[in-house]
């Protein structure tokens, strides 16, 4: 074959001509993310996640084909900000709970979260109830998860020819859905190899998905995250503070699971002390701010009307606030509720539980109890959060290096690998 | 059975049964030796396609913004109250509800589609009696409504092109008189460009198909005119049908195709029949068949094939999907239609409105086209005009009229318009102060949907409709489109609810140009585009609409709405 010169953000390329895109730039040293394509598949073109400009016009670059004098752009600021954003998207259009998820670390969509740098969503999450189908023979198809790329469909076919896969509905209500009668006929090794295809958790193998917790984790690095001492950090770099800063902290609707990783920095915390204060805090027990704060951590999202309360109050009193951990940054696992109408969970807990009796209790309520909230919502949504620290919870080394790279002011950059979304 | 059969098999199950059942779908794949699962969805992607039972009559009622402003919500309510059921649900025996979105009877709103016979104009009056009437057993086709578009106005001095005096054959016979390659010169002289939206040069098309070498070639004529607010293909069909088939003719000719499908939007099903008089009238006079018209070895059929409601269908690539009998997804292809289009054959996928004007081009001569018109975009084309007009309907104008013009007393007499829609949801608004603007490539270019809103009509609404819309008919394959609509269309609401911050209005842009960059076809590549020039040109409106900011950074929150739930269960948990 002959090889074709092309351009990638203004380098020369060689390739072979009308080879694939994507696999082209491999050989030259650049990356393009994919989630859709899959080694023998025909490009499907439809996670859009590998968006690329060809000649000024935007495409999927898994379904161009390279020629010679061609140029693409790839890595220009606004498609890394358009890639990055299709991924939100799928984020917040799915229910993708990372904390609770059989895949995660083995997660495909997880680890591009993690290399474009996601650390919380700028679209609102959608909470659309998906549902989790149980009834094949072999797998489970977990909707919450599912992303469309449609490689099962292409790829998953029974010994005999049929599909097993297939899109049903359209718009926002379209789905994977599954032929059960052709389910059926898959091996286990089939099964397993749908598994394995699927980019995010959203095939599973009954009885499979737990025999190794987590996966192989392929896609985390062992690191982590060093705890960067403060010494370190004085070395070269001036503090605006002439006095100790000032920080709180609160849990809202959280596990306070954020606040035990706080303190999981041992020693390092007399360090700390040095040079901070902790005002308004479950550490401290102080109840009330008595002072304005320079640094607010808040762990959890806001469930009830008193969350709201703190929150706003919170941001009264504190310079920048940080939402720490999953809970705080789109709801966390206390959102998923958020899919189930708040009549339903009220019914079920309080009304037709197990241990209730007809007519006998009732949902509680008083002047004095906050009122629940029709949906746990994220902060963002509450107030203005200036940072966000995924995970679940984040590491105490990566809360701390925040906090410290705010106080001496240095690059705010935390990256992959220190942070995790589970 | 072939697998481009599908659709026609899926409308016998639901004409004979209302709706296609587990063992139809069974029938079907073993026929068709597929999975169960691929006829279910293509069944799920289509509108008119239902996988549970429906009453004996079925009602679609239009949602386009438009019938929502000529009084969509009472007309439903009337629906329901007469029929008992309730819209978007299964129904009861006798009745089954649904909305549906643009019918292409957009200058007759309120209307509805029972049992696929139009019925325009709606009261909730007007409601009571069909009901009843269909309750005594009366034939919908016999008290059906008239839909024949008024032709409000052509151009002056003899100059109309498409709606002039029609003579049966009159331009195959003159084209039959040139070698193909002088058809396609012809065409490609005058400059003609695909009147469905797109624009795409009609000459180039044709060549590129001929010069593709194929044992068999296809001439498509798209009639899917899914845009909300766009009838002028209708008008076409049920004033000068001839037109249209005289124009595939011509196409085949050039080309060298055998065959010419018409691809048939759902809504446009009742006046099939006739059209199927007309081309057996055409086979009558050999303008159709074997050796048209003694021109040895030409031999042309046309067949209908009928669509099944679904927007994207009107995109010529998903439209060869769903002949092909999947799901109407416009698929990545590296190949144009005229290469590998129908059945991988080369083909030619053009709209109502080209075809027609093509056979003119012939008849008259393209220097009769070439001398009205701007030097990009000669000749005429019809709009469609709807909203807040006197005389909504059917205009062929010159290219280059003014807004002004189209709105003025001289054409549609609109009553202090404000909110311009030039080409549907997916084209451009316009404002007050762009009517000097003209229709032609030069400026703006309109695919034939022309909405008019006064100033009373809430700019938002319009938007959600919009949205709303193209949230319903994305096909849901890619994560912008899918996604992304959904995202615009929340924003939106939560505009309407006064919740949104100047951030908010940046971030709604920066969205939509997202979408815009990364979808795969047309639909998500325009669905933001009204939004967005709207916050620009509309600023006045929106600058109201916009909640002012505040110093302690909270960020816009409706407390009351969070909690009221939670307040009206205690209320009636209460023991």
């Amino acid at each position: 074959m002959e090889n074709v010169t092309f351009k990638i953000d203004g380098r020369d390329c060689i390739a072979e001509k009308g080879q694939n895109l994507i696999e082209a730039a491999k050989q030259n040293g650049i990356f393009i993310p994919t989630l859709c394509l899959f080694k023998h598949l025909n490009p499907i073109g439809s996670c859009r996640v590998c968006t690329v400009k060809s000649n000024g016009r935007s495409m999927a670059g898994c379904t161009l084909t390279v020629d010679e004098n061609m140029d693409f752009e790839v890595n220009t600021p606004e498609l890394l900000d358009t890639r990055k954003a299709i991924l939100e998207m799928m984020f917040v259009e799915g229910n993708h709970f990372c904390p609770s998820c059989e895949k995660s670390g083995d997660c495909q969509m997880q680890n591009l979260g993690y290399e474009t740098g996601i650390s919380h969503t700028r679209f609102p999450h959608l909470f659309v109830d998906r549902r989790v189908d149980a009834r094949p023979e072999r797998i489970v198809i977990n909707q919450n998860r599912c992303i469309k790329c449609k490689r099962c469909i292409e790829d998953i076919k029974t010994v005999d020819g049929y599909k097993v896969f297939n899109l049903t509905n359209r718009g926002n209500d379209t789905v994977v859905s599954v032929d059960y009668e052709q389910e059926a006929k898959l091996s286990e090794s089939e099964a397993a190899y749908a598994m394995h295809i699927c980019p995010t958790g959203s095939i599973l193998v009954k009885g499979k998905s737990f025999s190794k917790p987590f996966g192989d984790r392929q896609f985390d690095f062992i690191n982590a995250g060093k705890n960067v001492s403060l010494t370190d950090f004085k070395k070269n770099k001036i503090t605006n503070f002439n006095r100790k800063i000032r920080l709180a902290t609160t849990s809202l609707a959280g596990c306070f699971g954020c606040h035990m990783s706080l303190l999981d920095i041992d020693l390092g915390i007399l360090d700390l002390l040095e040079v901070i204060e902790i005002n308004k805090s479950p550490l401290t027990d102080i109840k009330q701010f008595s002072k304005r704060c320079d640094i607010g951590l808040i762990e959890g999202g806001c469930c009830n009307t008193d969350n709201i309360e703190v929150l706003r109050e919170f941001r009264k009193n504190c310079d920048i606030l940080v939402s720490v951990g999953e809970c705080a940054i789109w709801g966390g696992l206390p959102a998923i509720r958020n899919t189930i109408p708040l009549e339903e969970c009220l019914r079920e807990s309080y009304l037709d539980s197990m241990t209730s009796e007809e007519g006998e209790t009732i949902i509680p309520n008083h002047e004095d109890i906050p009122k629940i909230l029709n949906k746990v919502y994220s902060n963002h949504e509450v107030v203005k959060i200036d940072y966000h620290i995924p995970g679940c919870p984040p590491n105490a080394n990566h809360i701390w290096n925040v906090v410290k790279n705010l106080l001496f002011e240095g690059e705010h950059a935390i990256e992959f690998p220190e942070f995790k979304y589970d | 059975m072939d697998r481009t059969h599908l659709l026609n098999k899926l409308w016998e199950y639901q004409y004979q049964f209302g709706f296609v059942s587990d063992e139809a779908v069974s029938i079907i794949s073993k026929k068709l030796n597929v999975s169960n699962i691929e006829i279910e969805s293509v069944i799920s992607f289509y509108h008119f396609f239902h996988k549970e039972p429906t009453g004996k009559h079925t009602i679609y009622l239009n949602n386009s913004i438009i019938s929502e402003l000529k009084g969509f919500e009472a007309i439903k309510a009337a629906f329901e109250k007469e029929t008992g059921c309730t819209f978007d649900e299964q129904g009861n025996d006798e009745f089954s509800l649904f909305e549906t979105s643009c019918i292409g009877l957009n200058d007759q709103e309120p209307a509805a589609l029972i049992n696929f016979m139009p019925f325009t104009g709606l009261t909730p009056k007007k409601v009571k009696l069909i009901i009843q009437k269909i309750r005594n057993g009366e034939n919908v086709k016999d008290f059906a409504s008239n839909v024949k578009s008024n032709i409000q106005y052509i151009p002056k001095d003899d100059k109309a092109i498409i709606f002039r005096p029609y003579e049966m054959g009159a331009s195959i016979k003159e084209g039959l008189k040139h070698s193909p390659q002088e058809i396609i010169d012809k065409i490609y002289k005058s400059k003609l460009k695909g009147c469905g939206g797109a624009f795409f040069d009609v000459g180039y098309k044709w060549q590129s198909c001929k010069n593709n070498e194929a044992d068999e070639k296809f001439i498509i004529c798209n009639a899917d005119e899914g845009e909300p607010g766009t009838f002028k293909d209708r008008a076409i069909f049920q004033h000068l049908p001839g037109l249209i088939i005289e124009g595939m003719v011509l196409a085949g000719y050039a080309v060298g195709a055998k065959e010419g499908v018409i691809y048939l939007r759902a809504e446009y099903q009742f006046f099939k029949e006739e059209l199927e008089v007309l081309i057996q009238e055409f086979k009558n006079q050999n303008f159709l068949g074997k050796n048209i018209q003694g021109v040895n070895e030409f031999d042309f059929n046309i067949r209908i094939q009928l669509g099944a409601g679904s927007y994207v269908c009107g995109a010529a690539s998903g439209l060869i999907e769903s002949m092909e009998g999947r799901r109407g997804e416009p698929p990545v292809r590296a190949w144009s239609a005229t290469k590998h289009g129908f059945k991988h054959k080369p083909t030619v996928v053009n709209n109502v409105e080209s075809l027609a004007y093509a056979s003119r081009i012939i008849e008259l001569g393209e220097d009769f086209f070439l001398s009205m018109g701007t030097p990009k975009t000669p000749g005429t084309k019809l709009i469609s005009i709807s909203g807040d007009v006197a005389k909504p309907g059917i205009y062929e104008i010159e290219y280059g009229t003014s807004i002004r013009e189209l709105l003025g007393i001289e054409m549609s007499q609109a009553t202090a318009p404000y909110f311009v829609q030039v080409s549907g949801p997916s084209g451009e608004p316009v404002s007050p102060s762009e009517f000097d603007r003209r229709i032609c490539m030069e400026d703006i270019l309109c695919g034939g949907s022309f909405m008019v809103f006064n100033r009373t009509r809430d700019i938002l609404h319009i938007l959600r409709n919009f949205m709303e819309f193209f949230k319903e008919e994305s096909c849901g394959v890619c994560t912008p489109c899918r996604a992304g609509n959904f995202i615009l269309n929340e924003k939106i609401k939560k505009m309407q609810r006064g919740l949104a911050s100047t951030i908010e209005i940046e971030e709604i842009k920066k969205w939509g140009n997202i979408i815009k960059i990364s979808s795969r076809c047309g639909l998500g590549k325009s669905s933001p585009n009204s939004l967005i020039y709207s916050l620009d040109k509309f600023k006045e409106y929106f600058n109201l609409k916009i909640a002012p900011d505040n110093e302690l950074q909270y960020v816009e929150f409706d407390m009351e709405a969070a909690v009221s739930e939670f307040d009206s269960i205690i209320k009636d948990t209460q023991l």
